[in-house]
């Protein structure tokens, strides 16, 4: 047995196809070549879901602050921007489950601990508030009833729908986080933020692209911030995640990536240049940004489920942790059998 | 050995495990290293059919090195008893027996006898000729002796002509270096096993051989378990808990189905089937077939018995208990007999039950051809089997070899129930018979094969109801009443189970089958069955758990005969009587209660019979075996290390190659076994072997086998979802070296070619199938399960389409297990393309269909038996 | 956690039970399989020929709740000769005495078979049961985690957050499916299907705790008889998901047999994540503010 086989002198025979593998490196050993853990299975409603609620919740905030600084013009574009992102958020979902009484399932409960529970919760908030503010801002008076209790209903909900906005735009980040998607779970501190940056630029994107170039100013800027941060906190989150970012670099999740970086840079520098000026400009930098944050979302998405089909990416990590004794891992062996025993049977003392 | 008893019999496999668990060693010798091998301790590959050399090479080990249990062997076995001078062994005449007759390719077995016994065949004996395998071809109980001694004996065990010394004799060229070389098998490894198996055997500890089809298959399937009787008999491993020679059934309940037979060519229990030549007379029936001394010596009591149950009162002393009424056989009606003269178009109907011929025989293009050539098919199965679908779809359909509107058969298909369906036994491979109970009703029209077979006799008598021809008797004096139940006037099993049991004249149940009395005062449908509903209770139907009682579970179903968990088990004490060891204790005789005693099994002897006990001069039956012979069956109580009858190939195992082999016999000149039977026809054409020219076309070893998620020829089981998609396509495996010089791409398609069709399998390339070194060349095995045709759920080339009939002339079973063969890359031709490329390949190895088999290596002709 | 879980069934709550899988007494029969799928009338799910060994139904999933890993391997032996080779290892009389008191289990010459039956491990720290926005993975009175069907909504967040791939969705249904460690039996006092089909016992089941006191004995056992690469897998509190339900031995690594070595419940990070979630959020708090009210009004 050469050194570069296992522990115990074995190592794996081919998989189909034919491929001898005798000698395979402890951390590449799989079975067959199957993937450890499941590919999510959600379909491409869910990137559009993260990219709209991102909007909504960004767009409900711009609209709401606007307004308070009385820049009705923008705050009413921006309210477009909050009622379509959040409005849709639902359609997606119930697109994805199937049945619009699946959703309702969504509400039976509140758990901290599932993040889409808590969005779920989170949206349903957000939606609503952000419909009445919305719907109010941008429906003419009447003397109805309904729009006078709309109108009495929306002074609440403008701010509702600002605060909502805020973890309606970053939760998906922790939803996605928490999952044993290794490129995922991995970057459960950056992805709230990347998702925060797209919110960010996509909202005042649409902005921008929306309203009348002096009105436009702050929306000009938060895309800017925005697209800034996405760009920043991406190679950060593929540093963090070293051999475990690769994904990113690869398949679609590296197109859709490389797509982003080139639409986000692209409109951002359009709108830094030129959207003060022209309102051609403003629109086709805002499309060009949307583009890129929906891209940004479509190469996350991706990269998840890349991840989850090569069993290199579940297992080379936490064979990492057992190595750099970071954690024992899940086995246990005899040789260690006094000191594991001795711990397993002190936790087992609680349990039953 | 010629298992693979973790995939065939998983559930029985847990007695493997378990031992293992307490510190059994577990060695398996198979061609492959199978899902056995993966839980064994130690796995010896060997090639395909070398099973006799390789156990050759364990009893050489043994008597070289003085390793058997000697006082077993003295007191137990024949090694003690001197054999006829005229006795010549294959070491003498390269590779025959004396008394081969090369006319009629079969032995004349007169020189194979004790010294001292008569010259003569004993009457009757009328398969020994190779025309008939009627009466003794399941039994040992022709030879006639004297009071049950053989004449001359010599306890020192050093004469010459002695069994003991014949043996030495016989396997002394049987070396490691030998078994090296015919078997593939590393010297190491050889003396691996002998020496665990002669350590583990004497007195204190006991080893068991479990063997299947991988042993009976061969055209010297029969010696294969010979060579075995003989290792066990040395070590003194048989009658004793532990020991033993495990047969493992090829389904559920085959035991069941020899026991009460499904077979030609004997009567339940084991009663040999008359012949015309018997006459009508039960005395002369009895006097040919049964020997004077042993259990045997009562044959009248059971065949009286038997013929009382079935006649009941119409069996009277003056017609001799209705013996005439017993049809008679004039000839070999085994299976393949009967499809050949199928094919001959000498048979008009054919009932098929419970089996799938078209996928499950050998040669089953053969089969198809032949039942093609009926007039017409009633198959009962619980799907429509290949068997029931040959007519429309089949590989020669596919060939445009043949066409519906050419066949003319009339199929008949009746849906059976299945054993969820119905009442009954399953009979395991230690003959103990377990009941069943019906779950749920069977669905629609199907029914039970106890229902069709009662109805069957109902109609067909009602029909001949008033009929005053005498040929008709037989039927209606028949005892046809069983009490039918429930919806669908389903008989009831446990009736017939009554019927079998037997009873008294007063009509109490019989207990046990030396209660049975040839006066006509009892009746018994099985003589070894006797007892089965003691006390009028369904002893099969016990099923109290194994923690409740002692390890034997003497309660847990019922073992025939008697209930007897171990056959012979008086071996497990020494010849005073006294237990082997403590550690092996097992039954002993109580001297102060003057009867056999037991940890819980029934004694298998006279109960009350001393250690002591020398038969008077006169003596019959049980009485003539002496209270140290344990081997009751046997006219001499023994234990036969050497068979001087019962055999038609010879008294002592001895290597031969497969009928197809690309090796030549190293140890004798005659390549095959002389007296296999083989069917030079146009439609079983066979592969040129070993150095025969074109033998180079089929360079490969094939072997056919089975896998745990399927059942036989797959009628059970490709059938069902779950099952299915577990083996969903036919495959082959081959070592990555065959594949290598082959271009076969593991997941791919391989064409495997014989001379009687190519079939097509997906590739799976694997470590677990290696060559072999035999003979200074590297061997090639080709191995392919058989389960799949062209019903079902999961359909796929039959690996029995490829192999030749050519059978065992004891047994008349087909060499299934080992094969030439070819093997390409790539899906096989379509259509007629498909007969022209197995066409070249019969014209490469210069094959020309219905010739006759070429000349063996020593030159002599070999016309086969039947052939 | 689990036991707060059980601690809400009061007076119903029942010892915790699980299943011990002995993967050295395997013999790959799949009976396991198929008894789960009869009992549990779970659908077909045929794959086709794979090729992986003998293994034609790849892996566990909504239609696959037991799933038998085989594994093929080959010890290098630096025996002469092409492939003959492996079969030719020189083992001496002497070694072979010493070997024939031992258990070497699965190693043959030059190469073993693994065979293990995989299930749902209804862990300690049960990842899907955590995620689960609807409830309708729950925690029952035996502690095994249970999907109820006519409350999944399929949002299928539960597929990739099991550490070990466990559920999946079933086609047409959109439902998520998975080892159910037979709740109906079990409140029969009946064991589950897989463990009674199991001929060799390699499935064990019963109550947890003496469950791995046996596993404790057996690892001792094997390791005595020199098999090194034996190991409990989930065997123990201390790890990644606090131990498992269903945990094994096996003899190899756990990623040889398509398990992960370190599984981690995710969920335990979920305070990580929400403060992740409320920086960003904070962030963009920050970045509206700034854009809206430091920036010039227009």
């Amino acid at each position: 047995m050469t050194a570069a086989g296992s522990a115990n002198g074995h190592a794996r025979l081919g998989s189909f196809p034919a491929a001898v593998e005798r000698e395979a490196p402890r951390e590449a050993r799989s079975y067959h070549g199957q993937p450890v853990i499941k590919e999510p299975i959600w379909h491409p409603e869910i990137p559009w879901y993260f990219f709209a609620g991102g909007l909504g919740g960004a767009s409900a905030g711009l609209a709401w602050l606007a307004e308070l600084r009385g820049n009705e013009v923008l705050a009413r574009r921006a309210w477009i921007g909050a009622l379509v992102g959040t409005g849709m958020s639902p359609v997606l979902l119930i697109s994805d489950l199937g049945r619009p009484a699946r959703f309702l399932y969504m509400l039976r409960m509140f758990k901290v601990t599932s993040p889409m529970s808590v969005g779920s919760w989170v949206l349903a908030v957000s939606g609503g508030a952000a419909s009445a503010a919305g719907l109010d801002a941008l429906l003419p008076p009447a003397r109805r009833r309904w729009r006078r209790l709309l109108r009495v209903a929306a002074i609440p909900a403008r701010p509702a729908a600002a605060a909502a906005g805020l973890p309606l735009a970053t939760y998906t980040g922790a939803l996605i986080a928490q999952t044993a998607v290794p490129v995922w779970h991995e970057a459960r501190r950056e992805l709230p933020a990347l998702f925060a940056a797209g919110a960010a630029a996509s909202a005042g994107a649409l902005a921008s692209a929306l309203t009348p170039v002096a009105h436009a100013g702050p929306a000009r800027r938060l895309a800017l911030v925005g697209c800034v941060a996405e760009l920043a906190i991406v190679p950060l989150m593929e540093h963090r995640l070293g051999e475990l970012g690769e994904p990113y670099h690869r398949e679609a999740a590296g197109a859709y990536g490389r797509l982003a970086r080139g639409l986000t840079v692209a409109g951002s520098l359009l709108l830094a240049a030129r959207a003060e000026r022209s309102r051609a400009a403003a629109a086709a930098g805002g499309a060009l940004v949307l583009a890129g944050a929906a891209c940004e979302r479509w190469s996350v998405f991706k990269a998840g489920f890349q991840s989850a089909r090569d069993p290199r990416y579940t297992v080379a990590p936490q064979r990492r942790r057992i190595a750099g004794g970071r954690t024992r891992g899940a086995s246990r062996r005899v040789v260690a059998a006094g000191a594991a025993r001795a711990a397993g049977l002190a936790g087992r003392g609680g349990a039953s | 050995m010629g298992s693979n008893m973790a995939e065939q019999h998983p559930v029985g496999f847990q007695w493997v495990v378990e031992a293992k668990e307490r510190g059994a060693t577990v060695m398996h010798v198979d061609p492959r290293y199978t899902r056995t091998s993966a839980v064994a301790d130690l796995h010896v590959p060997l090639r395909p059919g070398s099973d006799i050399a390789f156990l050759g090479g364990v009893i050489n080990y043994i008597l070289s090195n003085d390793r058997q249990f000697t006082e077993y062997v003295r007191h137990y076995t024949n090694a003690r008893v001197i054999i006829k001078d005229e006795f010549k062994d294959p070491e003498e005449l390269d590779g025959f027996f004396s008394g081969w007759v090369p006319e009629d390719g079969v032995y004349n077995v007169s020189t194979w006898g004790y010294a001292g016994t008569s010259g003569e065949l004993p009457a009757g004996k009328r398969e020994q000729t190779g025309d008939v395998s009627g009466d003794q071809a399941h039994g040992a109980h022709g030879m006639r002796l004297e009071h049950g001694e053989p004449p001359e004996e010599d306890w020192s065990l050093e004469h010459p002509n002695c069994v003991f010394q014949l043996l030495k004799r016989h396997f002394a060229r049987y070396t490691p270096e030998m078994v090296e070389q015919v078997c593939g098998v590393p010297r190491e490894k050889l003396l691996q096993v002998a020496e665990i198996l002669c350590r583990n055997s004497g007195r204190e500890r006991t080893s068991a051989i479990c063997y299947a089809v991988g042993w009976t298959q061969h055209t010297h399937g029969v010696q294969n378990i010979r060579a075995a009787s003989i290792v066990q008999l040395l070590l003194g491993n048989i009658g004793r808990p532990g020991g033993g020679i495990l047969a493992l059934r090829g389904h559920a309940n085959i035991q069941g189905s020899t026991d009460i037979p499904t077979l030609y060519d004997i009567l339940p229990g084991y009663i040999p089937m008359p012949h015309p030549d018997a006459g009508d007379d039960l005395d002369e029936f009895v006097e040919r077939n049964g020997p004077d001394t042993g259990a045997w010596g009562d044959l009248k009591s059971y065949a009286v018995s038997l013929l009382k149950a079935w006649w009941g009162d119409a069996a009277t002393p003056e017609n001799q208990f209705a013996f005439p009424y017993l049809p008679r056989i004039d000839g070999d009606h085994s299976h393949y007999q009967m499809m050949l003269r199928m094919l001959d178009g000498r048979t008009r109907g054919f009932v098929v039950i419970g089996q799938n011929p078209a996928v499950g025989s050998a040669n089953a293009g053969l089969q198809r051809r032949a039942l093609a050539n009926l007039e017409w098919l009633v198959v009962r199965d619980t799907n429509e089997i290949e068997t029931a679908a040959f007519w429309y779809d089949s590989p020669e359909i596919e060939a445009g070899e043949t066409s519906p509107e050419q066949i003319g058969t009339e199929v008949f298909f009746l849906p059976a129930a299945a054993h969820t369906e119905k009442d009954g036994t399953f009979t395991n491979t230690q003959r103990l018979l377990q009941w069943h109970f019906k779950a749920v009703e069977p669905p629609r029209d199907c029914r039970s094969d106890l229902w069709f077979t009662y109805h069957l006799g109902r109609r067909v008598r009602a029909r001949l109801a008033g009929s005053t021809e005498e040929r008709d008797r037989p039927l209606l004096d028949l005892t046809w009443d069983y009490p039918t139940q429930g919806p669908q006037d389903e008989p009831d099993a446990e009736t017939v189970m009554q019927e079998v049991n037997g009873r008294h004249a007063d009509g109490s149940f019989v207990s046990r089958y030396q209660e049975l009395r040839d006066d006509g005062s009892t009746t018994c449908g099985s003589w070894i069955h006797a007892g089965i509903y003691r006390d009028g209770e369904n002893q099969s139907a016990r099923k109290k758990p194994g923690g409740e009682q002692s390890w034997i579970a003497p309660e847990w179903g019922w073992a025939w005969p008697s209930n007897r968990r171990i056959l012979y088990n008086r071996a497990s004490a020494d010849p005073e009587g006294r237990p082997w060891s403590e550690r092996k204790k097992y039954v002993w005789w109580d001297a102060s209660e003057r009867r056999w005693a037991s940890l819980g099994d029934d004694p298998d002897f006279v109960p009350d019979r001393p250690p002591d006990y020398e038969p008077p001069e006169d003596a019959k039956a049980m009485d003539a075996i002496s209270g140290s012979s344990p081997f009751i069956l046997h006219p001499d109580g023994l234990g036969w290390l050497y068979a001087p009858t019962g055999l038609v190939d010879g008294p002592l195992p001895t290597h031969y190659e497969p009928h197809e082999s690309p090796v030549p016999n190293l140890l004798y000149a005659q390549r095959s076994v002389p007296t296999r039977q083989t069917f030079p026809r146009p439609e079983n054409p066979y592969n040129p072997s070993d150095v025969q020219p074109g033998a180079d076309v089929f360079p490969f070893v094939l072997a056919t086998y089975r896998l745990t998620e399927h059942h036989t020829a797959g009628g059970m089981s490709r059938t069902v979802p779950y099952l299915a998609e577990l083996q969903p396509e036919l495959f082959c495996e081959v070592s990555p070296a065959l594949a290598a010089e082959r271009g076969l791409e593991h997941g791919g398609w391989a064409t495997i070619v014989t001379t009687r069709t190519a079939i097509e399998a997906r590739v799976m390339v694997t470590d677990r199938v290696q060559p072999l070194k035999v003979a200074d060349r590297l061997v090639h095995q080709v191995g392919v399960p058989y389960h799949w045709g062209r019903k079902g759920l999961v359909k796929g080339d039959s690996a029995n389409d490829l192999l030749p009939l050519v059978l065992d002339l004891n047994v008349h079973i087909s060499e299934f297990k080992t094969a030439t063969c070819d093997i390409v890359a790539g899906r096989r031709p379509r259509g007629p393309a498909l007969s022209a490329f197995v066409e070249e390949y019969r014209r490469r190895a210069g094959v020309v269909p219905g010739e006759p088999v070429r000349e063996d290596r020593a030159g002599r002709a070999e016309g086969g038996a039947a052939g | 956690m689990s036991e707060l879980e059980v601690r809400t069934y009061g007076g119903e709550a029942r010892p915790r039970v699980g299943f011990f899988t002995d993967t050295s007494l395997c013999i790959g029969c799949k009976a396991c399989e198929v008894a789960c799928k009869e009992w549990n009338r779970v659908p077909e799910s045929p794959q086709g020929f794979t090729g992986n060994s003998y293994d034609n139904s790849i892996d566990l999933g909504a239609n696959r709740w037991r799933h038998v890993a085989f594994v093929e391997q080959r010890k290098e032996l630096g025996v002469d000769g092409v492939a003959a080779g492996g079969l030719v290892e020189a083992a001496s009389l002497e070694s072979l005495v010493t070997d024939t008191g031992l258990q070497t289990y699965q190693d043959g010459e030059g190469l073993r078979w693994l065979m293990a039956s995989d299930v749902c491990k209804h862990c300690t720290h049960a990842a899907c049961l955590e995620v689960c926005p609807t409830g309708a993975l729950f925690r029952t009175e035996f502690g095994t985690v249970v999907v109820q069907e006519d409350v999944c909504n399929g949002c299928g967040y539960c597929i990739p957050a099991c550490p070990f791939g466990v559920l999946d969705q079933r086609e047409g249904d959109g439902r998520a499916w998975k080892c159910t460690l037979c709740y109906d039996r079990l409140k029969d006092d009946k064991e589950p299907a897989c463990a009674q089909a199991c001929p060799t016992d390699s499935i064990q089941f019963g109550e947890l705790e003496e469950l791995r006191g046996r596993a404790d004995r057996r690892l001792e056992q094997l390791a005595e008889a020199g098999l090194e690469g034996a190991q409990l897998y989930l065997a123990d509190s201390s790890d990644g998901v606090g131990g498992a339900g269903a945990f094994f031995l096996l003899l190899d690594d756990p990623e040889v047999y398509g398990l992960p070595p370190d599984p981690v419940d995710t969920t335990r990070d979920v305070g990580e994540s929400w403060a992740a979630v409320g920086v960003a959020a904070a962030g963009l708090a920050a970045a509206l503010i700034g854009s809206v009210l430091l920036g010039g009004r227009r």
